[in-house]
């Protein structure tokens, strides 16, 4: 029996990040609009408020599609993360729609922590701007698995070669100082579709791929985390049904569910056969996979990021917050460590405050031990500093009530990355990342 | 022994992924949370929000119950269906009238006849008395561009408002749902599936529906473009000609604001099929309610909606 659905295309997540004038809603628009994801009702709405708007007949201010709110239509700009959805023969797409002002680098942030890719738009006529960079810099930080660099608006400087190839040389010199190594520039233009989903004919000089291709083709972050990295399972909830079972079971099967006890969860990473050897952080505890139910039905195998539930040899002492892992694998517990935070709340964070950490299942208390230096995304150093704002980027180092199983975030990007919680009103102060 | 992880030879399907990060959300909502509840309509949505539900807690019963905001309007094959499913499930169902509310006098019907903005008053009291700390709904985000932008986990005041400049981010599959005494969030599960995800789930898990999803013959008459069933809540004014048409509905709210749509499709391969195609989104093509300006639906969420 397999778990697996109807075998059509994979899920590949990504993220627009630009400011208006690089022409990110009109390439957005782009891909929506050629890709047949807009449908007439909407085309129609748009038409309509564009006219009104002044544009030419025609035209469409394909901004409307994303700006979703009263407030940033009626002032022109985009304030939050919107989320759009398309799909081609090859792959279904989730695309976050990041607005590119600096002041909302928490929505830059949003997106990129969930996106397979991040497409940074660059106007070729300007260049790598200020902009790009600090843009490159929290796609780094973040280790998005693949960095696109979309150079527009190529029509407007005549289509050529070499001035394309001097905004590639520029930002493929910042993408080294970054350390980012899976780097694609793309020439396009958004406003009239080339290499946006065919090659376009206009850049005879580029025998890379048109932008829809790319993004059909790149291997998802799911895919690289269950093939590279060794099973996690933070544990949700332990399901113990007892007297609950569901209605409609036959009896026979009721008798043999009657002590059912499972630790259900998302697989994080990895894969996990019956009869594999794992291990419980805490405790250390070892013991052997029985049964596995991948989304309710029984299976032999599953695989990251399927939710399961996982039945054991023997009765494990076990919780929320507790983290399956294959055996061998066990990650030291630590209390005190060393974190890159973005700081996305309003108020300031000061050495001292108390906060919340949520890690995988688990939520422990914390103090904000030292606060060592912010990052200047414009110089890409570090300066010394006391406290963070909002939009900061800061090293911090932070002391736990509770050990947690953590890992850098340059191995996984689910055993490193944290939320940094306000205890009483429960606001999302920051997101947070293991340095080592 | 486990330093060689060989990937298996069976890639997940989109389906596959976004059902198991429903899964997670619903299960992180249960553990986080004491007395979540999921609203049930007998929609489609809802239905695939309860069907997860099941997944997530099998061989257990769902651990949660289920609360209906009764319009009063409601097609009557909805209602059978979703105490069809209640009992089939073993779950408790709530329900909330906005009928009573007429009837005493805390709402007044609206001039246009339709129920559906009357909702919010009933659904808010319900959550406070059932003390209800999350509420499950089917929303998605591709419905709507206001949707577009609410969280898998969204917070709400004691009043119900949605506040969406002032959401918290969603970062990695990291869900913040710490609320403080009379807040309560709402929870989306299928916030990133399409409708055509959706009806593509139904089929692989030939899950059961209302009968009208599906094509059928029913007297109908023409107004805004869509096909409005003649019922006690939605007559046909004097210059509107019935006609016995084949229909079926593409989303199942109330009968006064509810069209459908001309189909032959009358079973589920049909609608996955006739869905692939359409030009028109769901809303766009069957619900009134949403034609009222382009921001219909983000006043309604920010007062406390669905």
């Amino acid at each position: 029996m397999t778990a697996t659905l109807s075998p059509t295309s994979t899920l590949f997540r990504f993220a627009t990040a630009g400011s208006v004038d690089d022409g990110k809603s009109t390439l957005v628009g782009r891909l929506l609009h050629d890709s047949k994801a807009i449908l007439a009702d909407q085309l129609e709405q748009v038409a309509r408020t564009s006219a009104d708007r002044g544009f030419a007949h025609g035209d469409f201010d394909f901004a409307l599609l994303t700006d979703g709110l009263r407030a940033e239509r009626e002032q022109g700009i985009t304030i939050d993360v919107a989320y759009r959805y398309f799909s081609t023969g090859a792959r279904s797409f989730i695309l976050a729609d990041c607005p590119g002002h600096v002041q909302y680098t928490r929505n830059m942030v949003t997106g990129a922590t969930t996106a397979d890719a991040v497409i940074v738009l660059v106007d070729g006529r300007k260049g790598v701007l200020e902009q790009t960079r600090r843009h490159l810099a929290v796609v780094a930080l973040l280790r998005v698995p693949h960095v696109i660099v979309a150079v527009n608006k190529i029509d407007l400087i005549g289509f050529s070669e070499d001035a394309f190839a001097d905004v590639a040389a520029q930002a493929r010199a910042v993408a080294a100082e970054l350390g980012i190594d899976d780097l694609h520039v793309i020439p396009v233009s958004a406003l009239e579709g080339d290499n946006i989903v065919d090659r376009s004919q206009r850049t005879p000089w580029y025998d890379g791929p048109a932008l829809l291709e790319l993004l059909e083709t790149l291997p998802a972050a799911d895919q690289l985390e269950q093939e590279l990295e060794p099973l996690r399972l933070p544990v949700q909830l332990v399901l113990r049904p007892q007297g609950g079972l569901a209605p409609g079971i036959d009896p026979a099967e009721a008798e043999r569910l009657r002590d059912y006890r499972a630790v259900a969860g998302r697989i994080s990473s990895g894969v996990v056969r019956v009869g594999d050897r794992v291990e419980i952080f805490p405790g250390g505890s070892a013991t052997t996979v029985t049964g596995i139910r991948a989304a309710g039905a029984e299976v032999d195998e599953a695989t990251a990021p399927q939710s399961v539930s996982l039945e054991f040899d023997r009765d494990i002492d076990t919780a929320r917050g507790a983290l399956v892992v294959a055996a061998g694998t066990v990650p030291t517990g630590r209390r005190e460590f060393d974190a890159e935070l973005f700081q996305l709340d309003a108020r300031t964070l000061t050495p001292g405050i108390r906060v919340l950490v949520k890690h995988g299942t688990a939520t422990v208390q914390a103090i904000v031990a030292q606060i060592e230096s912010r990052y200047d995304l414009d110089a890409l150093t570090h300066e010394a500093a006391q406290t963070l704002e909002t939009n900061d980027i800061g090293r911090v180092r932070l002391r736990l009530a509770a050990d947690l199983p953590l890992e850098p975030y340059a191995t996984s990007r689910h055993g490193g990355s944290f939320l940094v919680i306000h205890p009483s009103d429960g606001a999302t102060l920051a997101a947070g990342i293991v340095r080592d | 022994m486990t330093d060689t992880i060989t990937a298996p030879a069976t890639a997940l399907s989109t389906l596959d992924l976004l059902e198991a990060e429903a899964i997670h959300v619903i299960r992180e909502v249960v553990a986080e949370f004491e007395r979540p509840v999921l609203l049930f309509s007998g929609g489609k949505d809802s239905v695939v929000v309860l069907h997860l539900a099941t997944k997530a807690f099998a061989p257990g019963r769902v651990p949660f119950p289920v609360l209906h905001v009764d319009t009063g309007h409601n097609f009557p094959e909805v209602i059978a269906f979703r105490d069809e499913t209640v009992e089939r499930l073993g779950i408790r169902l709530e329900v909330a009238r906005v009928q009573d509310y007429i009837d005493d006098g805390r709402l007044q019907e609206r001039a246009d006849g339709t129920r559906n903005p009357l909702q919010t008053l009933p659904l808010l009291d319900a959550i406070a008395a059932g003390r209800h700390d999350a509420v499950f709904g089917g929303a998605r985000r591709d419905e709507d561009k206001a949707r577009a932008k609410e969280r898998i986990i969204s917070l709400r005041d004691e009043f119900g408002q949605w506040d969406p400049r002032n959401q918290r981010p969603e970062l990695w599959s990291l869900y913040n749902g710490r609320h403080t005494p009379g807040q309560h969030v709402r929870a989306f599960p299928i916030s990133n599936w399409t409708e055509l995800d959706v009806w593509r789930y139904i089929e692989h898990e030939g899950i059961a529906l209302p009968p009208l999803y599906f094509a059928h013959e029913r007297d109908v008459y023409a107004r805004d473009g869509m096909w409005r069933p003649v019922g006690p809540f939605s007559p046909p004014r004097e210059n509107e000609t019935v006609e016995r048409r084949t229909v079926r509905y593409r989303t199942v709210g109330d009968m006064s604001c509810t069209g459908a749509v001309e189909s032959d499709a009358a079973d589920l391969a049909a609608i996955v099929a006739e869905v692939a195609v359409s030009t028109l989104t769901e809303r766009g093509a069957t619900r009134a309610d949403d034609r009222l300006s382009e921001a219909a639906m983000e006043d309604r969420k920010k007062d406390g909606y669905f």
